[in-house]
């Protein structure tokens, strides 16, 4: 073994005993914040506390999120090759695949809004619906199926960023009694919450696909590049 | 509380062997799973410590949920960053490291 490794090792060690003993040896928070969330819980809203921090008690932690989301799948948008989306290239050679789709699909449309409208009073929200809802979507596109759609700039920039958009509309418009930013009224709590969320969860579904498509399974050798695409698809296009 | 300790135990022992991966590898998609191993661990750490006695603090469990889907989106971005590189240099890491 090379002497660099046994160093590391050792280095990664200490640092595993230092951490392990700094979380034997903390102390509790001077804020008991459990309390204060259960205090708070009548005016959020929604009945489950995890729900209520994410959307409502720090919901500007939430709307920076979705900005970073939508600057990443902006950025790999920015980054992507002019390579023409290929679904029948991306489709596994796979008939049974297509067959299972077609009983899974209205399952995961049906558990993607059960986790979105759960997320008032239970485990769920638009996190755990929108990832269902991208895992969807990325077995349609292992199965084949043409997403072109996503190929109009018009449709693909409105999905992205309409979560965005909604939290921020109504951010600012509970602003107009005059109370601070994302402060919402207490009677009209739970319905915003809920349409920011679905917003939300469509966004984010739309944002992590789009991730996945950006990055095709084509051959990905430096040469080929240098030869241009049209080597590349030669085979298939001409 | 013993039982929320070994989630957070576990979580540095995680964090401990991610970060060594991250070191002692130059390949850059070894470098990001290590990292992302890394990530995990700390999640695990933030969601074992939120039960301190007091009942489950909702904060930490918020935050990771926030954190999971930033690291999946970041990792998404990495992994374009990557192919670009590969594409471009034909290198699977960084001509610093080496």
């Amino acid at each position: 073994m090379k002497p660099r490794v046994i160093f590391v090792g050792l280095l990664c060690l200490a640092v595993a005993g230092a951490l392990g003993w700094a979380v034997l040896e903390r102390t509790l928070p001077a804020e008991n914040l459990p309390e204060r969330v259960a205090e708070a819980m009548p005016q959020s809203g929604v009945d489950h506390p995890i729900t209520a921090v994410l959307l409502n008690f720090r919901g500007y932690d939430t709307l920076l999120e979705i900005a970073v989301l939508l600057l990443a799948v902006v950025v790999a948008l920015a980054l992507r090759e002019a390579q023409p989306d290929r679904p029948e290239a991306m489709g596994l050679e796979n008939p049974l695949l297509r067959a299972v789709m077609a009983w899974l699909l209205p399952l995961i449309l049906i558990t993607t809004g059960f986790l979105l409208w759960a997320g008032a009073y239970q485990p769920g929200g638009a996190f755990q619906a929108g990832s269902v809802l991208a895992a969807g979507g990325l077995l349609l596109r292992l199965a084949g199926v043409t997403t072109a759609w996503l190929d109009n700039p018009a449709v693909l920039r409105t999905g992205l960023a309409m979560g965005l958009l909604t939290f921020l509309a109504v951010g600012l418009l509970v602003m107009l009694p005059g109370v601070p930013f994302l402060t919402y009224p207490v009677e009209h709590a739970g319905t915003l919450i809920l349409l920011i969320e679905l917003t939300l969860t469509l966004s984010i579904g739309l944002t992590l696909i789009s991730l996945f498509r950006l990055t095709p399974p084509y051959a990905d050798d430096p040469e080929e590049a240098r030869d241009g695409p049209a080597s590349r698809n030669g085979d298939t296009t001409s | 509380m013993s039982g929320a300790l070994v989630f957070a135990w576990s979580g540095v022992v995680l964090f401990s062997l991610g970060l060594f991966g991250f070191i002692v590898h130059r390949h850059l998609l070894r470098r990001l799973l290590a990292f992302n191993i890394m990530g995990s661990g700390a999640f695990l750490v933030l969601v074992g410590l939120a039960q301190d006695g007091r009942g489950v603090d909702p904060v930490p469990h918020a935050m990771v949920i926030t954190g999971i889907v930033v690291a999946v989106a970041s990792t998404a971005l990495a992994l374009v960053v990557f192919r670009r590189w590969y594409r471009a240099s034909g290198r699977t890491d960084l001509p610093e490291d080496t």
